[in-house]
């Protein structure tokens, strides 16, 4: 399936909307990257081959990989990386692609990351308690029964906060992601 | 006065000038400018037809003075002069305009930018052209000595070309023994024959030859003159031994209390005295005093050295020589460094006793190594059953070296071999790609697949010795992808070697600045021309050869030293040498005796007369640098072929667009968009 | 880098708590300024800071996460100028220093982050921070002498096992980006005994003990169990995530793997501040979910050596490089 979208492949966007990705031209495959990754195991790919697949114009199937989601974000590939490419910042630009694309509309990863992002842009904070609950009932509710044990543990330990905390000025903060959200979405 | 008639020629060079810069326009809009009687493109003004153009137009156009507009005037600069000189022109007046480093190739993206600036770099050479003077170059005798640098494998086979001619040779080693890092490998690929076996017959040659001074444990600190009359000065470093007593016999170094690890020789995997011999097949054969590990310069006790030395050759108070000497020519082969492991902390050298450096290796394989040519573990006594080679050790790898080392995955290919011969080891490869160009080197790498060593492909991610599972304790762990698999594995090994890059010489960039020449970015010398003059550098009578030059095998080192000695006795032969006649010269009738000049010289160049009370230039000594030329507080130094007036003359026919023009008319280069 | 003496020592910070040290980290903030205090340096708090995104708001929106960090950035000037800013929670340190990295390496990015600043009104021009984390300041700035003269009941005892985690070395804070020493040299001043922990920079999961929990239970697994095939009698950290991931999902990982691990982690003000004398109830010692007592009392007590492996070290032994 080509996906050309302003007429740019995958392979493009990725290099343009990445700092410092226009790099990933210079990959020599050399798998430090595929070698160094603590999730290797999990992923249909690993990142050296998505990033293959990504040149060779396998969109569809780059979009649908696992592999950016499993990124733990260590950063042991970037640093590692020959040709110092930013691996991991690629990974999020992938995620970011898939979810924009409508291939990871509704996962665990992507549930959790707007839940995550629905607190931040409610309260301008994280909100472990909300978030957790939000995520394990709508979409784990049988891993939620163990994780009810895990927040009482804390909860028992002081350390979970029962209310939200809200920053005082929300309106600045929902304008400026607004913008950037206009600027972002202009881009594309 | 005759009429001023300059000669512009616009040199295409193929695509490399005219695919960028508008030449046609541009040789139009030079027969515009004043003086200018003829100008002309052309495809290839460097090719035959291209330069008998410029000689007729001299001939039948009565040319004054000639502007040739194509490349660096490194590249063919003395091309144009000949030609000038060929047509009866005096070729120093003629310039050269550099409008493809400095125009096309730099703005290729900018056609009109770039015929812009081609334009002003053509103005400002036709207004500088017209302020040169006839010059008649300076003639020299080139002295017979040579002087290399580096007693390597490179070094010793460009002095026994050179003494083997019948010329003298001085051979200066940083080192108390010859012989280089190929004294201390075992084996040499692809034939897999004894490297002592083929090296030392050659060291032995050198120490013996009657055409060769062997200056050991010595290095250069000063470098003066110029082709065919270097004046070199080098501290001969203090052995403690008298080496016309001395017969080499070695119950010194036996008698010796104080042991330290040796990271010279013995690539820190081995032990030596405080006085000692590198190896048993050192030339010279006389022994040396480390002065930082000898318990004598500690406490003034022991001396047990002296006690036992039958011939009393032991000299304490031995101090360093300095030697002064003149040589027509110098070859440098000066070697390379080993990568140091412990930069990639993801390898664990250093902190895992296992895990060793290619040169370690070399050591432990050797059969005049610490252990004898075992291959075993550090604890000294257990042979690995498991090894793994880990390929690209601070090569291609933009963090370290961005280039390939060229001689590690024949390296690898010969490990991998020696491993499996003395230990029947499993033998793993991790490469990113197995380069095994020339001869014969592919049938070795075929050879040792049939001999079973695994080959991964894949770098390695990290060496560890965390253990995930049972079968990994007490193991190093090499974790990589397995790209062709397209997994992640983990090798569970004994052993890991590191086959590390090949660097510059930690002090490359220093020894470069000495003796005048250029050094990339790395710090690799810098050849006169990377394709066609590979040994000469852009000082000429220096040459380089071997490692010094950039990462190479043994075949290769060789070649190039052989390369470097022809070179010197080609000009050994002319016997004598034209030197640019581009040399300060001081208006002696203005000069008030001020000597700041004196001092500033860094080639000595300039005498002050104490009777006259002036300073004047000595011709053959002067560089033609310029720092007196600014330094001068009463400006009466003129750099000849560089004076003020051409200088000026030349800025103001660079900018020959600005200033007159209050329209903005200054086209401002963009920069590339980020 | 190497650890200063402490010459760029300075009285006050500004300082980002991140929201982790109002919840589960709150010992770590609590200990943090208590051990400032014995110090003497304090922390001044961004007023109104908001989240920095973690790792989550960069999946989705790669502009507005760097606009939202870089808000924090932007106040912060507004409120101290060009004073260090000082965050105790690597996640945060990274996006901060991040966000304030590539803005400056980014003439595009550090563009259009500034046009969604200004809908807010604010503005941030890259480089204007210096951002540390807080094992930095303390590591550089106090130095480890002036840290030293201030144990007064020593760790003496107790192996630890120093667990950096990712983000505070990656991917270039000045540190070795592998194997960096600054948090075992400094644990060894307070008296404790450091054991070689070569998972001191590897990865506790992040994130993934929500979302990918099998991936994240193992990656914790290989952490805690290299940590006690080392025989160390506890973890020390600098990350919320770090210590949330081992502490309380070390029960998952023993019933997943069936296992039997308790090794508590504790973070290293904590540890400082029971050096200098703290109370350890001041210090939120024993909100921690596997307990730390048992461990804590062997502080005192001489430490048994017991090298994992013994190492040969007979005359056949090769010469070891030097780390130098």
């Amino acid at each position: 399936m080509p996906n050309t979208p302003n007429g740019h492949t995958l392979y493009q966007r990725v290099m343009a909307e990445t700092p410092g990705g226009d790099t990933l031209i210079t990959c020599l495959q050399c798998g430090t990257c595929g070698g160094s990754c603590p999730s290797a195991a999990d992923m249909d790919a690993t990142p050296r081959r998505l990033f293959a697949m990504l040149m060779a114009g396998m969109d569809d199937e780059v979009l649908k990989s696992n592999t950016p989601w499993y990124c733990v974000s260590c950063y042991f590939c970037m640093v590692r990386c020959p040709q110092n490419i930013p691996i991991t910042e690629i990974m999020y630009t992938l995620k970011q692609e898939a979810i924009a694309q409508k291939y990871f509309d509704r996962n665990p990863h992507t549930d959790w990351a707007h839940s995550f992002i629905g607190y931040v842009e409610q309260y301008g904070r994280g909100f472990e308690l909300g978030l957790a609950t939000r995520y394990h009932l709508t979409h784990n509710p049988l891993g939620a029964v163990k994780k009810t044990g895990l927040m009482f543990d804390l909860a028992r330990k002081g350390r979970v906060a029962m209310m939200p905390e809200r920053i005082e000025n929300m309106p600045q903060l929902t304008a400026i992601l607004t913008e950037a959200k206009r600027i972002a979405g202009g881009e594309k | 006065m005759t009429e001023n008639r300059v000669g512009v020629y616009i040199c295409h060079c193929g695509h490399n000038i005219a695919g960028t810069v508008d030449v046609e326009e541009v040789a139009l809009w030079a027969a515009g400018l004043p003086h200018v009687a003829v100008s002309r493109d052309y495809k290839f003004m460097c090719s035959s037809l291209g330069q008998e153009l410029v000689e007729a137009d001299i001939k039948e156009q009565h040319l004054t003075h000639v502007v040739v507009a194509a490349c660096s005037p490194h590249m063919h600069e003395p091309t144009f002069r000949q030609a000038c000189e060929r047509a009866g022109l005096n070729p120093y007046l003629f310039e050269m305009a550099n409008i493809r480093e400095h125009a096309s190739w730099v703005h290729p993206n900018d056609r009109a930018a770039a015929t812009d600036k081609a334009k002003a770099i053509i103005s400002g050479s036709v207004r500088r052209v017209l302020e040169l003077s006839p010059l008649e170059p300076l003639r020299a005798p080139i002295h017979e000595t040579t002087l290399v640098v580096g007693g390597g494998i490179a070094g010793i086979n460009t002095a026994l070309e050179i003494a083997n001619a019948g010329h003298p040779v001085v051979l200066v080693e940083r080192e108390p023994s010859i012989g280089g890092h190929m004294a201390q490998f075992d084996k040499t690929f692809p034939t897999l024959d004894c490297a002592a076996c083929i090296l030392t017959p050659k060291m032995f040659e050198v120490g013996m030859h009657p055409n060769i001074k062997l200056l050991t444990y010595s290095e250069v600190e000063q470098v003066d003159g110029y082709v065919g009359n270097f004046t070199v000065r080098i501290r001969k470093k203090a052995r403690k031994i008298n080496t016309e007593l001395c017969t080499g016999c070695g119950d010194c170094w036996g008698r010796c209390p104080a042991k330290v690890v040796d990271n010279i020789y013995e690539a820190g995997i081995g032990y030596r005295t405080a006085i000692y011999r590198q190896f048993p097949q050192a030339v010279p054969k006389y022994p040396v005093i480390d002065v930082e590990t000898c318990i004598y310069y500690k406490n003034g006790k022991c001396k047990a050295c002296e006690k036992f030395c039958p011939t009393g050759a032991i000299d304490f108070d031995q101090e360093d020589e300095i030697i002064l000497m003149q040589a027509g020519n110098i070859v440098l082969a000066t070697g390379y460094d080993l990568f140091d492991a412990r930069r990639i902390p993801a390898y664990g050298y250093g902190r895992l006793a296992n895990v060793f450096t290619s040169m370690e290796f070399e050591r432990l394989t050797n059969a005049t190594g610490p252990t004898g040519g075992k291959v075993v573990l550090r604890d000294g006594v257990t042979a690995p059953e498991s090894v793994a080679i880990i390929h690209c050790v601070g090569s291609r790898d933009k963090n370290y070296n961005v280039y390939c080392s060229a001689t590690c995955c024949m390296a690898a290919l010969k490990f991998a071999h020696l491993v499996k011969e003395k230990t029947n080891a499993e033998v793993y490869n991790f490469y990113i790609d197995m380069r095994t160009a020339f001869k014969d080197y592919e049938a070795f790498y075929i050879r040792l697949m049939e001999e079973g060593t695994h080959f991964i492909r894949g770098r390695v991610a990290e060496v560890t010795d965390a253990a995930r599972i049972p079968g990994e304790e007490g193991k190093l762990i090499v974790q990589a992808e397995d790209t062709l698999v397209g997994k992640q594995r983990r090798i569970p090994v004994d052993m890991v070697i590191l086959m590390g890059a090949m660097e510059p010489k930690d002090d490359a960039k220093e020894v470069a600045y000495r003796f005048g020449i250029g050094c990339s970015e790395a710090g690799f010398f810098t050849e006169r021309h990377p394709k066609l003059d590979p040994v000469a550098t852009m000082s000429e009578g220096i040459f380089i050869a071997g490692a010094c030059q950039g990462p190479k095998d043994i075949p290769a080192t060789v070649g190039q030293g052989a390369a470097a000695a022809a070179r010197v006795l080609s000009l050994i032969g002319q016997g004598v040498v034209e030197i640019e006649p581009v040399r300060a010269v001081i208006d002696e009738s203005r000069c008030s005796g001020c000597r700041i000049c004196n001092n500033l010289c860094p080639y000595n160049a300039i005498d002050y007369l104490e009777e006259e009370g002036v300073s004047r230039v000595n011709a053959a000594l002067c560089k033609g640098c310029g720092t007196c030329v600014a330094a001068c507080p009463s400006q009466v130094i003129q750099g000849q072929h560089y004076t003020f007036d051409s200088l000026m003359s030349q800025i103001e026919g660079l900018l020959y667009d600005v200033g007159n023009n209050q329209n903005g008319h200054v086209r401002v280069m963009e920069p590339e968009p980020v | 880098m190497t650890a200063a003496n402490g010459n760029g020592r300075k009285d006050n910070y500004l300082y980002y708590p991140g929201c982790s040290q109002r919840a589960t980290s709150r010992a770590y903030e609590k200990s943090a300024k208590l051990v400032g205090q014995a110090l003497g340096f304090t922390l001044e708090e961004i007023n109104d800071w908001n989240c920095c995104g973690a790792t989550d708001y960069f999946s989705v929106n790669v502009l507005p996460a760097y606009s939202l960090v870089a808000r924090n950035l932007s106040l912060a000037v507004e409120q101290g100028g060009t004073r260090d800013l000082v965050a105790p929670c690597s996640a945060c340190f990274l996006n901060l220093r991040k966000t304030d990295t590539n803005m400056g390496k980014y003439p595009k990015l550090n563009k259009q982050v500034n046009q969604a600043l200004a809908a807010g009104n604010l503005h941030y021009d890259p480089g204007t921070l210096n951002i540390r984390h807080l094992l930095d300041v303390i590591v550089q700035d106090i130095g480890f002498d002036t840290i030293e003269a201030r144990v007064t009941k020593p760790l003496t005892g107790l192996r630890v096992a120093p667990y950096y985690g990712c983000l505070i070395v990656r991917p270039d804070a000045g540190y070795n980006t592998e194997y960096p020493t600054h948090l075992d040299e400094l644990l060894t001043r307070l008296g404790a005994t450091v054991v070689d922990f070569p998972m001191k920079t590897h990865c506790c999961g992040g994130h993934m003990t929500q979302i990918g929990e099998d991936v994240a239970l193992e990656l914790i697994r290989r952490l805690v169990h290299n940590a006690a095939e080392y025989d160390a009698d506890m973890i020390v950290t600098l990350c919320p995530m770090c210590q949330l991931n081992l502490d309380a999902y070390q029960g998952q990982v023993n019933s997943h793997f069936n296992t039997d691990y308790r090794l508590p982690v504790l973070f290293f003000t904590q540890l400082m501040g029971l050096a200098f004398g703290i109370k350890p109830g001041d210090l939120d010692i024993g909100s921690e979910i596997i307990p730390a007592d048992a461990a804590l009392a062997k502080i005192g007590q001489e430490a048994e050596t017991k090298p994992r492996q013994a190492v040969r070290r007979d005359k056949n032994a090769l010469p070891m490089p030097s780390l130098d």
